[in-house]
Parts: structure tokens; sequence; C-alpha cells
């Protein structure tokens, strides 16, 4: 259980970083190392050598600005988690951050590596997905913004180049007054998703359905917005359409049996879960207040 | 008689080596080491901090876990040299130089929270750190399970273990 060879790289600056990535395409880009050493450990990754950004200038923190929460590639898990600006920008952050692995590997894992890890079960990029969030990557020919919906490809995938660096994930603030809930269902706690779902959502003074967002994990290849159930409960009272809404959403299950769980175990899984989150979520709905 | 015992460790190695400098507990250390040491080996063969316990060199048992830095973490899933400069603490600094034990020791002493003892090394520098975050401490069953669920015993059922961070948050002022 131990890595094979690599070359190491500490660059301090962008542009050192860069090079690095430019010239050798087999590289990778070593920040908290949470899932990347366990995947060399076990001999599953053997990157030709690791560009560790940890020393890299203005790779650190977290600021809210433009309707955002930007995340800085070094930011971990753990600050993501506590920081009280976020707190009250997004509490759906804190809610999903107590799913992610435990204390000691969020203290050392960052939010950005866990995106570009793109695990299709992970927290992250569910919430960034969720959330219609986007990354900032840095390229030799300046900086470029990614989508969710764009960034996440396949299975440990992304649409990152290999001589570029992600160095920002933009997560939304929740819309004024919406209500939020994510939960997911595990074989133990801080264990990968076997499915996970997060809602968020608005409703108008009548308690019909103002805007809703409605995404998974653990069901396909990558997150996936469900925009189906979402089209289904824009505009209804919910209750009574919300059953066929999860219905609808069962065919987006496409993970194939794994050893923890069935397709049909994911899909019944999934209803629960739909159906529990959108309830909670509009529980938690502040009409009129302020975001 | 033939020689059926022959070691295979090769006398050099062509590892790119890095030097590298960093306090370990409390004491500058500086080491030329391989790239690919983990720092978990590094404590343990380079510095004969044998308290780190290594049980499975992938995350998931946090037998290896130090502060790096102030905060838990798991040496296993660090290498050596990104600990270029950091301040890492193991369960060598926690007992007084006096062997007066930390009240988390203390506690699970007290509490009989081991047995075999691999996992306790992890499960104090765990719980030390948890204690040393400002905020308030989730007491509960359900908030202490939470706190270890990091942290895997094949020994003892975790109730002495719970029992032990209950005891350690008294004797520190925390309950």
């Amino acid at each position: 259980m131990k890595p094979s060879l690599f070359g190491y790289h500490a660059p301090k600056t962008l542009a050192e970083a860069g090079a690095i990535l430019a010239q050798d395409a087999d590289a990778t880009v070593l920040a908290g190392g949470q899932s990347l050493l366990p995947a060399m450990n076990f001999r599953v990754a053997a990157p030709s050598a690791l560009v560790d950004i940890q020393h890299v200038e203005g790779l650190k923190g977290i600021s809210i600005k433009d309707g955002a929460i930007a995340v800085r590639a070094m930011t971990r898990h753990r600050e993501f988690e506590l920081d009280e600006q976020v707190r009250q920008a997004n509490p759906l952050v804190a809610e999903v951050m107590q799913h992610v692995a435990h204390v000691p590997i969020r203290n050392r894992g960052t939010v950005v590596g866990s995106l570009c890890h793109a695990d299709p079960s992970a927290e992250m990029p569910l919430l960034l997905t969720l959330l219609g969030g986007s990354v900032i990557a840095q390229g030799p020919n300046g900086a470029r913004e990614i989508a969710a919906e764009d960034f996440f490809t396949s299975f440990l995938t992304t649409a990152r180049k290999s001589d570029e660096l992600v160095i920002e994930a933009r997560f939304p603030l929740l819309p004024a007054g919406a209500g939020w809930a994510f939960d997911e269902v595990t074989r133990r706690h801080g264990d990968f998703a076997l499915v996970g779902v997060g809602c968020i959502v608005t409703l108008d003074a009548q308690g019909k359905v103002q805007t809703i967002q409605l995404a998974a994990c653990g069901i396909a290849d990558r997150p996936v917005r469900l925009t189906e159930a979402e089209a289904m409960l824009k505009g209804s009272t919910l209750t009574p359409d919300l059953d066929a809404a999860a219905n609808a959403s069962l065919s987006a299950v496409v993970a194939p049996d794994d050893m923890h769980a069935s397709a049909s175990y994911r899909r019944r899984a999934l209803k629960a879960l739909i159906t529990r989150m959108v309830t909670k979520a509009a529980s938690r709905v502040r009409p009129g207040a302020p975001s | 008689m033939k020689r059926m015992i022959k070691p295979s460790i090769p006398e050099h190695s062509d590892d790119p080596r890095v030097t590298i400098a960093l306090t370990v507990n409390g004491e500058t250390v500086s080491r030329t080491v391989s790239v690919r040491m983990l720092l978990s080996d590094f404590l343990r063969h380079e510095l004969g901090l044998t308290g780190t316990h290594v049980g499975c060199e992938h995350g998931v048992c946090g037998c290896c876990t130090v502060h790096i830095d102030g905060k838990a973490g798991r040496s296993c899933l660090t290498l050596a040299v990104q600990a270029n400069g950091a301040d890492i603490r193991t369960i060598e600094s926690v007992a007084n130089g006096d062997g007066t034990l930390h009240p988390v020791q203390q506690a699970f002493k007290e509490c009989h929270a081991l047995q075999c003892g691999f996992c306790t090394p992890g499960m104090v520098m765990n719980i030390v750190n948890r204690f040393e975050e400002p905020g308030p401490l989730d007491l509960t069953d359900n908030g202490i399970r939470d706190m270890l669920s990091g942290n895997l015993c094949r020994c003892t059922g975790y109730i002495n273990i719970i029992a032990a961070v209950r005891r350690a948050a008294e004797l520190m002022g925390r309950a």
C-alpha cells in the first residue's frame, strides 16, 4: 500500500504550476490528497508527477461576491463547513458537509479537489450541480468559467484540460426565502452515498412552487439535475404531484448494480429521498424573507 | 544448509529525494526523503515515532491520525514532502513529560476504552483535536459517535470509547 514512483513539484506561483501541467499531460494536481493518495496507495492511480499546489500564492480562502461563494482551490472542506459567512449566506452547505467523510478527512481534503476528482456519488459535485455553480479553470491562454453541467462529463472525469488548473469554484447563494434540504443513503455514516438528493425550493404566496432545483448523486456516472421532476413540480402545490414527480425521476438511475446496491434499490432510495427532501425543503421556505 | 531466507530489499533506491524540514512535537527535524514516502512511514521509520500506527493505509481506519498544523489528519494520506514546513504533533507529545496522562488518555484508561490498543493513538489524537476546536461539543451519543466515526476499533464495540469521550469532557470542564 505505497504509491508507485512519481515526480514531485511544489510550485509557488500559478505560472509555475501551469508550466509543469503544460509540459506533462500525465501530471496530476495534488491539493489535500484525500481522494488522490488512497488511489495512489492502491496503485489505481499512478500519475507521472504530482503538482503540489499548497504553496501556490492566492489559492486559499473563501469570499462572497456576485451572488456566489467563491472557494479557492486550497480551501479545505472543514473551512467551508465552519465558515460563518457561508452558514449565513447558504445554509445548505453546512447540511451537505456533515455527510462528507469524517472530520479528520475534511480537515485535509479540499472542496475544489473533490470537484475535480468527480466521484459520481460524492457530495461536492452534487452541491455544485444542484446550485448551478461553476468552476474557474486557469490554462495557458487565461482563465475560463465552466458551468457545473458542462464540467462533470463522466465517471471521475471532468472538462478540465490536462494543462488547466481549477483555481476556484463558485457556489451560488440560495434565492431569497428559499427552503433547502439534503440527505443521502449510505451503508455507514461518512461513506460515499449510494444515493444522495438535494432540493432548493421557493413558494409563492399561495403556496405554489415558484422555483425548484432538484439533483441527485450516486445514480449515474455524474451528478444529475432531475429536470423532469422540476418541471412537473413547478407551479404545483407539491403534495398531489410529488409522487408522480418522484416516479418520473426513476429513469435517471442508470448506475449498474454494484457490490453496494442494485439499481432497483437505488431507484427505491431515490424515490424516498426525493419525497423527503422536497417536503423538508418546502417546510423551510421563509416567504418574503431576504436571502 | 541451503539459504531459504533471502532479503530482497534493494540496497539503494533511485527514487527522487527531497530534503524537508518540519517541526515534530516541538522539535525541528530535517531529513532527505523519497518523494513517495508517506508521512506515517516518515514518523515511524525516519524518526522512530512508532506510536503513530499504520492500519489500512487508505484513510479508512484512522489509526495513523496525527495533528498537521493543528488539525487532525491522516498521516497515511499525506506525503512526507507535503509536510515540508508543517507543524506535526504525534501521540508521543500528548502525555506530560513526567508521564502524567492527558485528560483524554486518563479517560480512556478509567473507562477501559481500549483492549489491544492498536487504534488508541489515532482515537486520542482525533479526540484531543476536537476538544481543542472552538465552539460547542455535541456530547450526545450520536454526537460522540460522529466524532469517532473516522476511527475504527475492532475490539471494544465502541461503548466504552463513547463513555471515555464523555468522561474526558468532564475532566476538561467541557461537559
